[in-house]
């Protein structure tokens, strides 16, 4: 009867553990949970890196110069459009559209631009390998700015050459040809990357509940039942953190989730045309135009011939997803009920292959997911 | 006692404990204990549950004393391994791994050359980037670049080795 009672009794405190665990705050996550969820914090996130292929990235007069030129409707061709047409600073600098509208419309989804200084690559299918890179394309698009990067060279002589110079060192004789207007337009870049690469994403509330459920001070109140449930199956069985991983929610990688495509639109191959464009690109690493040709390792040991690339696009940022629908590569679902319940069916990919297996959540867990990927939500920092 | 069987499965402890109990427990402790346990085990069971589900291709996750940067053993016995990262390994950045290769008597191996592989095996991917043998080092040390995980938990990094030994593999288990 001694050994029953100790048995008893063991279990009522194993029982007690746990209540009291719950009842303080902490919510019963185990030591390799708690490690997990403070990877996820902002707490976590690394220093900006530097972008050695921009000398001026990190000068705060070129990120001055650059804000002003991102919000330039000069630099477009019916001086209507600028970067901050698309990528709006009060809408985490995106449109809420499912495809960006410049002088024409675009095939995609206008992607936001916080912490993206932190990604190798850059646009749905990474044909970019830097922030100026990126930020040179849709100033030569048709249906985005619509101009040419003579006009944009004559803007910056007219409007910016006291600034440009002082940045950049003397403005060129655009009269000696290409040479010359592509030395300006790289620089317009490299002065609007110096302003992107500020723009950080603040602590949300996930932030305030990992830093306090991980510190042992509790986290009592700070998350809903259904948030910590939610959070549970994040980095639990809905398997997010296979791809959402690190404190920008994000691998930085290119992911095929067999998400249809618009059916205006052609289908395209995402990463597998993204990756062969990034090597030839006239603005990457190794080009003449960037500050570092040495040092491209990203170039150097890309992955451009596999089929897991075939329509496999950016994984972005889950920070603030809440406040930027609709989502996917083309806008393709208006909630995050439907891309939750997208995630569950894991449907088959309209070209290549989806890396996605059903989920077989129930509707409540659905929910639960929901309500913590909407407490992901922050401030926006910007210079 | 059905129910308690049912969730007891879940952890060996609890079933032992539950063995236990119903072979000796008079009713009214069995009753007691029995509620108890379920309630234990539904909590534990619920605590442990994210950790379990993460294994989504039934891949085994190696024991940890098969983890680590060596000296490990190729699998024909050819070579000895041991992984020098140039910092300590952390998801998502690029990195360059030295590697540093004797024979089975500990002496340096130099003039091989390396290809490497690896992957998750409980996700099903392989490496995200294509690392590369870039310098063979003095001593037996080779270099190899590009090396990046993109998210943590247990990766292989499968390091062909080629010399006028032969060919074999090391495959070193990680926990990143």
């Amino acid at each position: 009867m001694a050994a029953n009672r100790f048995l008893v009794l063991s279990a009522l405190v194993l029982l007690g553990v746990n209540v009291a665990a719950i009842a303080s705050g902490s919510d019963g996550w185990s030591a390799a949970q708690l490690d997990e969820l403070r990877s996820l914090s902002l707490s976590a996130l690394e220093p900006v890196p530097a972008d050695p292929t921009n000398r001026v990235a990190d000068n705060p007069r070129a990120a001055q110069l650059g804000e002003r030129l991102f919000f330039d409707t000069r630099l477009s061709a019916d001086g209507k459009v600028a970067c901050g047409t698309c990528h709006q600073p009060d809408r985490n600098f995106q449109d809420g559209t499912p495809l960006g509208h410049g002088v024409g419309v675009t095939g995609k989804r206008t992607m936001p631009v916080a912490a993206t200084s932190r990604a190798p690559f850059l646009f749905w299918d990474g044909r970019k390998d830097s922030l100026w890179a990126q930020a040179l394309g849709p100033l030569e698009s048709k249906v985005e700015h619509g101009g040419t990067r003579a006009q944009y060279a004559r803007v910056i002589a007219d409007h910016y050459r006291a600034d440009y110079e002082n940045v950049f060192g003397p403005f060129p004789d655009l009269s000696t040809g290409l040479e010359a207007i592509t030395r300006v337009f790289v620089n317009i870049g490299k002065a609007i990357a110096a302003f992107e690469r500020r723009i950080e994403f603040g602590p949300s509330r996930f932030d305030r509940y990992v830093d306090a459920v991980t510190s042992g001070q509790g986290a009592a109140g700070i998350f809903s039942s259904d948030e910590v449930a939610g959070l549970k199956l994040f980095v639990g069985k809905a398997n997010c953190t296979q791809c959402h991983n690190g404190p920008l929610f994000t691998n930085n990688e290119f992911h095929n989730t067999g998400v249809p495509g618009r059916p205006e639109l052609p289908i395209d191959d995402g990463r597998l045309t993204g990756a062969a464009s990034v090597v030839k690109d006239e603005f990457n690493c190794k080009s003449r135009w960037s500050d570092a040709p040495n040092r491209c390792a990203e170039l150097d040991y890309l992955v451009t011939d596999d089929h897991v690339l075939q329509r496999a696009y950016k994984v972005p940022s889950l920070r603030n997803v809440a406040e930027r629908a609709p989502y996917m590569d083309a806008g393709q679902f208006a909630t995050l009920k439907e891309v939750l319940d997208h995630y569950n069916r894991a449907p088959v990919a309209p070209a290549g292959h989806s890396e996605l297996k059903p989920l077989r959540l129930k509707p409540v867990e659905l929910n639960q997911l929901e309500a913590f990927l909407r407490t992901l939500s922050g401030p926006v920092r910007k210079p | 006692m059905t129910t308690l069987q049912l969730n007891s499965t879940a952890n060996p402890e609890l079933k032992q404990l539950a063995r236990i109990l119903s072979r000796r427990a008079s009713s009214r402790n069995r009753r007691l204990a029995a509620l108890a346990l379920i309630a234990a085990a539904v909590i534990v069971t619920t605590a442990c549950s994210s950790a379990m589900m993460l294994l989504g291709t039934g891949a085994k996750r190696p024991a940890a004393s098969e983890f680590g940067l060596g000296p490990r053993t190729s699998a024909n016995g050819l070579y000895l391994a041991t992984l020098e990262p140039s910092r300590a390994i952390r998801p998502r950045q690029m990195q360059t791994v030295r590697v540093s290769l004797t024979d089975r008597n500990g002496r340096s191996i130099i003039g091989a050359s390396m290809t490497i592989d690896g992957g998750m095996p409980q996700h099903g991917h392989g490496l995200p980037t294509r690392p590369r043998m870039t310098n063979a080092l003095d001593g037996g040390v080779y270099e190899i670049e590009g090396v990046r995980f993109n998210m943590g938990g247990w990766w292989e990094f499968k390091v062909t080795i080629s010399s006028e030994r032969g060919t074999d593999t090391v495959t070193f288990n990680l926990s990143v």
